[in-house]
């Protein structure tokens, strides 16, 4: 009897939406990095140099990269746990689970936050201006790394109220505004650092990147983190993000705010009819996004040891971009965030491995994470693969809407029950 | 004069050719927010071709002519090839076009830098032999002008030190403006991005109309990003076009939509960016007085003053934004 009882519990916890999505996901990722294996393999049939040996050398680190120790002498490539590799996962993970939280937080009131790249850069110029021009003989390093963090998450809530508020008040579709600001926000940080005194002139041949933190003392501490991790860049700043993702997933799913957020995205017509300021809640989403991505920045580059290349006019940052399939992959749950981000900064430590150890190239990471928000894109039809039942019909216009939209029905039965 | 129309031309053309390619989209309903990584893609495919072309002795530079419209042909075939990504996940999948576009803006410069590395343990494909201006550039002898001959001023600034592909594009871009707005399969076409449970109800096959417009996309994006590596890098691919896909979106966004609109935005747009990159020796009327370079401005500005115009403009006609009405929604035909 408890058997059967335990199975059909089984069998629900199945049936529910949430665990259909998060079988949709692990799909994509298993698709994508089989995608990204199956490229590997058929170079190495092709490529006269590249035996199929080494092929499957690739494969494994692709699979494994981030526990890999390197090449023995005997040649061979050697895994367990390193220090190193997870350290520095853990360090890259940091931004990308910020912006991941961006887009995820935008998401959820029914918004492409595509904008991200360009609130991380314009979060990036202002928390180098507050930690490079506060001088530390004056202030204590602490308080500057303060200001600093708080000025990028500033500034990058500024750059999204700009595509906020073209869509609330006059209608404009966030994404197309959104690509006008990045590029916009590209181009205006080239401009503010061309000249300035901020360029790390000290150093031969490093004129183009802006000074590192460290030279005003303005480090992130590193709460012992880097003993466990040992001769990683890992620091605090991991902790900060986890906690930025528990403050967002409370505000989400907690609060009067995240309710009326969501209500927005499923539908803001009903929401305003509900008495719900709808313009008012899209242009406080957006600010949220961007603080979150520049508070990514802010991270990442206040760690002390991070380069800032400054000319940025001709590409945006893909610390940016790599928030929309870490939101995806997370199912816009911001606890979710955190691992999705885990999973994509080990993707890119795999893909350093690669480089490093075989013929192949760091690339082949970015085609995965590629294939997987390709996927993702329709992991609507995936997610019905584990459906028995008669497909619902489903409005498939837009993902983050459906997402909102199911979120409050699960809410709506669980309340019945 | 003549160097500032030639720069601008440079810059004008890929504009036209991949907002065009929007146009087509969109107009057939699908979102193409992937024109960046298709024209990488197309960038990539016919340097490529170029580079193979060249090593096996193909084609000798007395055929370059030859060879340059192989090219855009071919690079056109692979971003219609490429493109056929999109349409699958938007018509038949009924996925979030946004969302697809962006992976394919993420996959085709991965996909690309990865070929780039494994054939040339660099980061950069460019031609086998020889540089694009002294292969493929338009000579005094093509023209049968003698070297000492004194040409007038449409001669120097519109014929010689000027690339087939920018008549080859134009001519194309008025071809199919021609095709979309003033033919039966162009309304057609049209009516797909406007109400397609209209169109279907009068027989018109939607899916199949917006895999048609997705795919000339597709194939126009590819051409542009090909040309943009030929006129502007020296026929190198590196997996990166500048942005120039984005700015073609805002230039179709700009123009409303409309072909002639269009043109003059990719103009417009197509001075600035040549401004930017050439502003201190452009000299406009000859007298050896560098106007723009005294006039202080910095060439961020002329970089980003395309994005800042069209964001503007985006915010004073939101109201008569001629948008196609059904573009990013996918065709469901049980809901009308």
């Amino acid at each position: 009897m408890q058997n059967k009882k335990l199975f059909s519990k089984g069998r629900n916890l199945l049936q529910k939406d949430s665990a259909k999505s998060l079988l949709a996901s692990l799909l994509s990722v298993l698709i994508g990095i089989f995608a990204g294996a199956l490229l590997v393999l058929i170079i190495a049939v092709f490529d006269k140099d590249i035996t199929i040996g080494h092929g499957f050398e690739a494969v494994k680190l692709i699979f494994f990269g981030v526990l890999s120790k390197g090449r023995a002498e005997s040649g061979e490539i050697l895994f367990g746990f390193s220090g190193v590799n997870i350290g520095n996962m853990l360090f890259r993970a940091t931004p990308i689970i910020m912006t991941g939280l961006s887009v995820s937080f935008a998401f959820k009131s029914g918004l492409f936050n595509i904008g991200a790249p360009g609130q991380y850069l314009i979060g990036t110029a202002a928390t180098l201006i507050t930690a490079l021009s506060i001088p530390s003989t004056l202030v204590p390093p602490v308080i500057i790394w303060i200001l600093a963090f708080l000025s990028g998450m500033l500034f990058g809530a500024l750059w999204g109220v700009i595509p906020g508020v073209f869509r609330a008040y006059l209608g404009i579709n966030e994404v197309l505004s959104s690509i006008m600001t990045n590029w916009i926000a590209a181009n205006l940080v080239t401009w503010v650092f061309e000249n300035s005194p901020f360029r790390n002139g000290a150093e031969s041949g490093k004129v183009g990147y802006i000074m590192k933190t460290s030279a005003n003392s303005v480090t992130t501490a590193k709460l012992g983190l880097d003993r466990i991790f040992e001769g990683s860049q890992v620091n605090a700043g991991i902790i900060v993000s986890c906690l930025a993702a528990v403050v967002i997933y409370v505000i989400i799913s907690k609060t009067t705010l995240g309710f009326e957020l969501k209500a927005c995205g499923n539908n803001r017509l009903a929401a305003e009819y509900a008495g719900i300021k709808g313009k008012n809640r899209i242009v406080l989403a957006m600010a949220v996004a961007g603080g979150l991505a520049g508070g990514g920045a802010a991270l990442y580059y206040l760690s002390g040891n991070t380069e800032f290349f400054w000319s940025t006019y001709q590409s945006l940052p893909t610390e940016g971009f790599n928030g929309i399939p870490v939101a995806l992959l997370a199912l816009s749950n911001p606890l979710g965030v955190i691992f999705s981000g885990c999973f994509m900064s080990a993707l890119s430590i795999a893909g350093q491995q690669l480089k490093n150890f075989t013929a192949y190239n760091e690339n082949i990471t970015s085609i995965v994470i590629a294939v997987i928000v390709y996927l993702s894109a329709f992991s609507l039809i995936l997610r019905n693969l584990f459906s028995k039942r008669k497909l619902r019909q489903e409005k498939s216009t837009s993902f983050p809407v459906n997402l909102a939209k199911r979120e409050i029905e699960a809410e709506e039965r669980q309340a019945q029950e | 004069m003549s160097f500032l129309i030639q720069q601008t031309i440079i810059y004008t053309i890929p504009l036209l050719i991949v907002a065009l390619a929007g146009i087509f989209a969109e107009r057939s309903g699908v979102i193409n927010l992937a024109l960046e990584g298709t024209m990488i893609f197309g960038a990539f495919i016919g340097v490529l071709f170029i580079n193979i072309s060249q090593a096996n002795g193909w084609f000798q530079k007395e055929n370059a002519q030859l060879l340059l419209i192989l090219t855009m042909a071919v690079s056109a075939f692979f971003g219609a090839l490429f493109s056929l990504l999109l349409s699958f996940a938007a018509v038949n999948m009924k996925a979030n076009q946004t969302i697809s576009g962006t992976a394919l803006n993420m996959l085709s410069p991965a996909l690309t830098l990865f070929f780039i590395s494994v054939i040339t343990n660099q980061n950069v494909l460019s031609m086998y032999e020889g540089d694009a201006a002294s292969w493929f550039m338009l000579k005094r002898s093509d023209f049968g002008f003698e070297a000492t001959e004194s040409l007038n001023f449409f001669e120097s600034t519109f014929l010689i030190r000027n690339y087939l592909t920018t008549y080859i594009c134009i001519a194309i871009y008025i071809i199919l403006s021609v095709i979309l707005y003033r033919t039966k399969f162009g309304l057609r076409l049209r009516s797909c991005g406007e109400n397609p449970h209209a169109s279907d109800s009068l027989g018109i096959n939607v899916k199949k109309m917006r895999y048609i417009g997705t795919t000339i996309s597709g194939a126009l994006a590819g051409m542009g990003g090909f040309v943009f590596s030929l006129t502007t890098a020296n026929a190198s691919a590196t997996g990166d076009v500048a942005g120039f896909g984005f700015l073609a979106l805002a230039v179709m966004i700009f123009g409303n939509w409309n072909p002639i609109s269009v043109a003059g935005a990719a103009f417009l747009f197509g001075l600035f960016k040549c401004i930017a990159a050439a502003y201190a020796t452009i000299d406009i009327n000859g007298d050896g007085v560098f106007t723009l370079a005294q006039l202080g401005i910095s060439t961020n500005l002329y970089r980003m003053l395309p994005y800042v115009i069209t964001l503007v403009v985006l915010a004073f006609t939101s109201k008569h934004s001629r948008a196609p009405k059904a573009e990013g929604i996918p065709y469901d035909k049980s809901k009308r």
